[in-house]
């Protein structure tokens, strides 16, 4: 795709807008899912380096285990892992929805809309249920 | 691209690559996706069971046959998905030279971060 033959480029004779201009547009429910799927991505692929560096330190020893471990149950530790929790399960939601969506179902506007207020509603209620279990079983433990 | 319409289709085809596998990228991040379902909620819900215990129960956890090879499935699975993923990031929003530069680099960083997670369980899994 990006190989274009030059021949085919009309040449501009002035700089226009490019489309799509997304900053004229009201940020729909569609539009924000879709950007949010991205972030999320994006956020993850941060996390699954976060899980490298959490299991490499397991291997060199529990001294080196005890240091990570400390580190994710600081203030700050927690408030990424939180935010990791919530884009884990956006993505994980959404990613199903455009699993369905490659079954060629669900594409009528209402639907579009109805999946995605459930993604919404099952990444938050997700989030919140795996960290009230995590706390109440650490409080167990 | 007013002057493409008086070409043939072979001729606008013509140099934007084959088609035969033009899925490959597509079909491969749906894959890895499928399996990151099961895997990922596994990883999930064995770190919140593991809430608030020691090293000792964590590294027994992750010492168990089932539990090991998961991790490595997960770990390969998780960053063939980000590479795919952090691919058609760059490709929409780096438009210069350092595009060619920034895909490779996405790529080769994810392989070696796959391979250090998967020697850090095996360490784990067979270490003394």
């Amino acid at each position: 795709m990006d190989r274009k033959p030059a021949n085919l480029d009309s040449t501009p004779t002035q700089t226009r807008p490019l489309s799509p201009n997304i900053q004229i547009y009201r940020p729909q429910l569609t539009s924000v899912l879709s950007i949010a799927n991205r972030i999320s991505g994006l956020v993850l692929s941060l996390g699954a380096v976060g899980l490298v560096v959490w299991l490499t330190a397991a291997a060199a020893g529990p001294q080196t285990y005890r240091v990570v471990q400390s580190a994710i149950g600081s203030w700050a530790g927690r408030v990424v892992l939180f935010g990791c929790t919530f884009a884990f399960f956006l993505h994980l939601c959404g990613g199903i929805r455009h699993l369905v969506w490659d079954t060629v179902h669900g594409f009528e506007l209402r639907s579009i809309y109805i999946s995605g207020w459930a993604v919404v509603g099952a990444s938050v209620a997700l989030t919140v249920g795996a960290w009230v279990a995590s706390l109440f079983i650490a409080g167990w433990h | 691209m007013e002057r493409g319409r008086f070409r043939s289709p072979l001729a606008r085809a013509i140099g934007l690559g084959s088609a035969k596998k033009g899925a490959r990228h597509w079909f491969a991040e749906r894959l890895t996706a499928v399996a990151l379902v099961p895997l990922s909620l596994w990883f999930v819900a064995s770190i919140i069971a593991h809430a608030g215990t020691d090293y000792a129960a964590f590294i027994g956890w992750l010492r168990a046959p089932l539990a090991t090879s998961f991790m490595i499935l997960l770990l390969i699975a998780l960053f063939h998905h980000s590479a795919l993923g952090l691919q058609v990031v760059i490709e929409d929003y780096v438009h210069s030279d350092a595009k060619f530069a920034a895909v490779i680099a996405v790529r080769l960083s994810c392989y070696g971060f796959a391979v250090a997670g998967i020697v850090a369980t095996l360490r784990i899994a067979f270490g003394g």
